[in-house]
């Protein structure tokens, strides 16, 4: 019988083997050794330390590369720093037109960075061809308009300076875009770490970056492993770092780079939910989850991981997964009708394995389908887990493999429950064909990027990045641009002193004076929680004195358990952000009003505590008022945008308040800078614990009770007096306390970073370098900006 | 979608029993759900995620030869014309091609496919043959014909030997979702036929939702249709593989309802070997082997063979070809 006699019994796809032929010619060229790329030139490691790049597909050697070290952080470091000037005092469009020559050469050497990738991760063919590769050039693209735009688009901004970058494995040259392309237009220089499974196509794009004529030292990058990158994450040279990786090693570096004031970005891990309504087209839906979760075999921060499917529909949809999971192709990535290629390592390839059996002893059921897997290299079958108990490991760790959990609901609001009962909130993956049902749950799933009936879609004009331990930052569009820009310095900014006036927060009796006549009643601030005035938990309070000397009045003493009680008030207090925006504004309105009806007390007790002078105790109560209404006149109209993304889509760019946020206060202006911090947080829809000024802080307890009477729901500001430093700890480590605002001192700011790194909250703190509040760089789209985080949903349409 | 009914990987035997039908249902498919986009991106990866070279790709396109309704529908065609056509339809492969992939005999296309007053000549230049005559009918390509009048003509055209006749539906009944009428229509059609075979043709292109592709498509089979088809091939637009998708998932889902296989057949745009090996790439995926079968699957089409011999004789040969090369119908 002939071959093809043959074929035409079993219909078989045969081997469709893609050419490697001159990507091993480029491997030899090399003698398969690699080098940093450091100052525009290729240079070996001082000590000759290297380490060895294995072949997914089959566990054999592909080549060896440089293991950087302390000598070669500092030298790339150092030549991004001398790069900068230069580079970052280009006219824009002379930067635009090395990005958009470094897309023209990647494009033109698609074939060649595709088959290199799928040799060195082990993907298959099929997706660093029409997936990876193209979305990087299509970065380097956008990118490139971007550096044209920089001047009239972020005329405020400037380059944050060297950024250290340090990029996984599972997209290498995407992932590498993604970094490379918006620090570049925004004027920075970047030292990239590469992942050490995965850095040869990075050392392959620093050709290009040579072919491209790219001024040396604009982009470096340096090989190794993780030390290589804690290198470069403690070097003082640098002024950002961006990570993409796992949520543990973005939490180290939280903690290392504290107090650095090193600009971070971090997009980590997830267990994204795929939430499956019964309305849903579930034929799509099932397609849905192939890419969602059997792309990239698993190992995708944003797969949808965890498969929520409604009750009624769940044993049909079960079903329908497995007759398509049986038909997906495990093997030679090369193959170009590979689905599903190696996983990247032999570790990953335990680690998976390891979680599947935990999955299995833990009492789901595990289906995989028959069918034989490659003898050789790392494989892992594609996996679906039915009956998985939320409480389950495998439905709460990452397991960054081709393993699917799946847990039924009953309702909608079971589903949602489901999926934002995680610490992560990377992405989200809607399917249902009701469009009530399937928008209600995008605005109510905690995810940065939600899609809906659809999966993992990019583009470099949306922004991407998550929500609570997923990370903070965006990587794309408009929001991406923001991670690499600072605001122009401002030249009224200085160092803030110590406090204006220190607190003792000594709660013994002080020395009183005694009085003529019938005495003053005795006024009790107390702590304003939940919208009631409320004695502090310790049943202390400490006086505050006036520039005298003389008591002007005691305050409570707050402790860490009444910042839990404000957390909790904030927490129950989420209508607030529930409210339309007018509503929101209509309450600032009339707090505004009604502040201003007291005008002349908040003046006198300034004069009394700050020893102001009339004007100017008039000037911070007038520019208070003024403040919240800026903040009343933004509620309704600091909203969000449309990306330019697909065609037949509409990609929503929403920001998003945080939740709950910790405010502290500075001693300067106490009035005007707790305004100036409280209100653009509660007009985004935030509720807010704040600590003011301890020293002053009659002014903020006179404040609860304009807040009593401005109709501001209970819960919405919460204020609690005492020690700032004792406050801010236990604020700074909540972890029901999504971001926090700090103005203080130098260590303060890094023991907010540092603690905030147990839930990964978003942190700005101010370094001890006080602003002037009176000045228009107290108030604007900065503060709205870091009130929010940006959710795209993305929502395509048709019929 | 159904959701209500268990899944099977491989569903029947090849079609061995014709499709009954069944009443009328519609509760099968009144929360009938397709999502366009979603079903554009899988039709778009369908063709990327799998590649068929070399001996593969001879053997994939022999198959696709054999799945051909070798057709000409025109208001010039002649008997002469057809006659020549159902040579061609005897023997679509150089007899060097044949030798040389090694097959044991000249493979077959699956149908011709004519206007009924051409079934007489065609089925007497098929003669021996073994390839059946399809008839179009039903007042194609509009169906805008008394529906007595629609029958007579099935009749007519199995009563001059057509196989198979290729009915078109009343567009109408889908828009105002007279699913009765449709369902009456095809049923008496289905009766009309006797024992030839029934393809609905669906005329997606004139129902453009995917939603009505994937209901009609349901009524159809509840019917008694043996195949659906997409189109006549004179719609703006015609065979997609979106299209296809949505009635290929319906009919999975049909299968899986009453146990039974129905044919599907895509006509009209169909131009290259390129295409052919798409569809049956479609059709394996979601279906399964067995449906790789002209019992189950054909195309309408009628200058694809020309492209499909060009490519097995680059196969064969290394060299580009040229269209001259090989006979015409």
């Amino acid at each position: 019988m002939s071959k093809v006699t043959e074929i035409l019994k079993t219909m078989d796809y045969g081997v469709a083997p893609e050419a490697n032929d001159q990507v091993l010619a480029w491997l030899s060229s090399k003698q398969r050794q690699f080098k940093h790329f450091i100052n525009g030139k290729f240079v070996a490691s001082a000590d000759g330390a290297q380490f060895e790049v294995l072949a997914p597909a089959t566990g054999e050697n592909l080549a060896f590369a440089a293991q950087g070290g302390k000598q070669e952080i500092n030298a790339a470091v150092a030549a991004a720093r001398s790069a900068l000037r230069h580079w970052s005092a280009l006219p824009g469009n002379a930067r635009a037109r090395y990005l958009y020559a470094i897309a023209r050469l990647l494009q033109k050497r698609e074939r060649f960075f595709s088959v290199l990738e799928s040799m060195d991760n082990g993907k298959p063919i099929r997706e660093s061809r029409d997936i990876d590769i193209p979305l990087a050039v299509r970065h380097f693209y956008h990118h490139a308009g971007w550096a044209d735009l920089i001047e009239t688009e972020f005329p405020d901004f400037a380059p944050v300076g060297v950024c250290g970058q340090i990029v996984p494995w599972n997209f290498p040259l995407l992932m590498l875009a993604w970094k490379i392309a918006p620090a570049l237009a925004a004027g920075n220089t970047v030292v990239l770490k590469p992942a050490e499974y995965t850095p040869l196509t990075a050392l392959a794009f620093a050709e290009l970056c040579q072919e491209a004529g790219l001024p040396h030292g604009v982009v470096n990058i340096v090989t190794g492993d993780g030390e290589t990158g804690a290198l470069l994450v403690a070097h003082d040279g640098v002024d950002k770092i961006a990570f993409t990786g796992s949520t543990e090693v973005g939490r180290a570096i939280r903690n290392a780079t504290a107090g650095s004031g090193k600009k971070l970005s971090l997009e980590l891990g997830g267990k994204s939910p795929f939430i499956v309504f019964d309305d849903a087209d579930l034929d799509s839906a099932v397609e849905g989850v192939v890419d969602a979760i059997w792309f990239n075999q698993g190992q995708v921060c944003c797969a949808g991981s965890r498969l929520l499917v409604h009750e009624s529909v769940a044993n049909c949809f079960h079903n329908k997964l497995k007759a398509r999971a049986s038909k997906l192709r495990v093997g030679d990535p090369l193959d170009k009708s590979t689905d599903i290629g190696a996983i990247v390592s032999e570790v990953q390839l335990q680690r998976i394995a390891r979680l599947v059996e935990q999955g299995r002893a833990e009492g789901a059921q595990c289906w995989q389908p028959e069918g034989a897997m490659p003898s050789y290299g790392f494989y892992f079958p594609p996996t679906l887990f039915t009956g998985v108990a939320p409480s389950s490991t495998i439905a709460q760790e990452e397991i960054f493999g081709p393993v699917l959990v799946s847990t039924t609901f009953r309702t909608q609001d079971e589903a949602l429950q489901l999926a934002n009962h995680s610490r992560f909130g990377l992405s989200a993956s809607i399917w249902s064909e009701n469009i009530n049902v399937a928008l209600d749950a995008a605005a109510r799933v905690k995810a940065g990027v939600v899609w809906i009936n659809a999966t993992n879609l990019f583009d470099a004009g949306a922004g991407f990045g998550g929500y609570r331990e997923s990370g903070f930052g965006r990587e794309g569009g408009r929001e991406g641009m923001t991670e690499y820009l600072k605001p122009r310095a401002n030249p009224r900014t200085k160092s803030r002193a110590s406090s204006v006036t220190a607190a003792t927060f000594s709660i013994a009796p002080t020395v009183g004076t005694a009085t003529a006549g019938i005495p003053l009643l005795d006024h009790t601030a107390k702590l304003y929680i939940g919208g009631k005035q409320t004695r502090p938990d310790g049943g202390s309070s400490y006086t505050v004195f006036d520039t005298k000397g003389k008591a002007a009045g005691q305050v409570g003493l707050g402790n860490r358990k009444d910042i839990r009680n404000a957390v909790e008030a904030a927490n129950a207090a989420s209508g607030w952000s529930g409210y339309t925006a007018h509503n929101r504004a209509q309450v600032l309105f009339f707090l505004a009003e009604n502040l201003e009806q007291r005008g002349d007390e908040f003046a006198a007790r300034l004069r009394a505590l700050l020893g102001a002078s009339a004007a100017q105790a008039k000037a911070e109560v007038a520019q208070s008022i003024a403040r919240i209404m800026f903040y009343a006149a933004h509620a309704d109209k600091y909203d969000g945008a449309v990306h330019s993304t697909r065609s037949r889509n509409v990609t929503l760019a929403m920001p998003e308040p945080w939740g709950v946020m910790g405010i502290i206060c500075p001693d300067e202006s106490p009035l005007l800078s707790m305004i100036s911090l409280i209100m653009p947080a509660i007009a985004m829809g935030n509720r807010v614990v704040a600590v003011p000024a301890a020293a002053t802080a009659l002014i903020a307890t006179d404040f609860y009770q304009v807040l009593e009477t401005s109709d501001v729901p209970g819960g919405v500001i919460n204020l609690v007096t005492g020690d700032r430093d004792v406050l801010t700890k236990t604020i700074a480590e909540h972890d029901d306390i999504a971001a926090v605002w700090y103005c203080g001192d130098k260590d303060g700011s890094a023991n907010v970073e540092r603690a905030s790194s147990g839930n990964l909250k978003s942190t700005w703190v101010d370094g001890g370098i006080a602003r002037d509040w009176q000045s228009l760089a107290g108030q604007g789209r900065e503060f709205l900006q870091r009130a929010t985080q940006i959710k795209n949903i993305w929502v395509p349409y048709g019929e | 979608m159904n959701t209500s009914v268990k899944v099977v990987t491989e569903l029947m035997a090849p079609h061995a029993v014709r499709n009954a039908g069944m009443p009328l249902n519609l509760d099968l498919i009144a929360d009938a759900r397709v999502n366009l986009s979603a079903v554009e991106r899988r039709a778009a990866t369908l063709t990327t995620r799998r590649s068929i070279k070399k001996e593969w790709q001879a053997a994939w396109l022999i198959k696709a030869l054999t799945c051909i309704d070798l057709t000409t529908l025109s208001g010039d065609d002649t008997s002469d014309r057809v006659t020549r056509l159902c040579a061609k339809a005897r023997m679509p492969l150089r007899t060097d091609l044949v030798e040389a992939l090694g097959l044991e005999a000249m493979p077959k296309v699956g149908a011709v496919c004519v206007y009924p007053t051409m079934v007489r000549s065609a089925v007497k230049a098929l003669n021996g043959s073994g390839i059946p005559v399809a008839s179009v009918a039903t007042g194609f390509p509009t169906g805008l014909m008394p529906l007595k009048l629609r029958l007579a003509e099935i009749r007519y055209a199995v009563e001059e030997g057509a196989k198979e006749i290729d009915i078109v539906i009343s567009r109408a009944t889908v828009f105002s979702g007279d699913w009765q009428a449709l369902y009456d229509e095809i049923s008496a059609m289905r009766e009309a036929c006797g024992e030839a075979h029934l393809k609905a043709i669906l005329a997606t292109g004139d129902l453009k939702s995917l939603r009505n592709v994937y209901r009609a498509s349901w009524v159809a089979m509840m019917a008694g249709a043996d195949f659906i088809k997409t189109s006549t091939g004179k719609e703006d637009v015609n065979a997609t593989l979106p299209v296809g998708l949505t009635m290929v998932r319906a009919l999975r889902d049909y299968g899986e309802v009453s146990g039974v296989a129905v044919g599907f057949k895509p006509a009209g745009g169909l131009k290259s070997a390129k295409d052919a090996l798409a569809w049956l790439t479609l059709i394996k995926e979601e279906l399964g082997n067995h449906w790789l079968d002209p019992s189950l699957f054909r195309f309408g089409a009628s200058s694809m063979l020309g492209d499909i011999e060009r490519q097995i004789e680059h196969y064969v040969t290394g060299r580009y070809s040229a269209a001259n090369r090989h006979a015409i119908a």
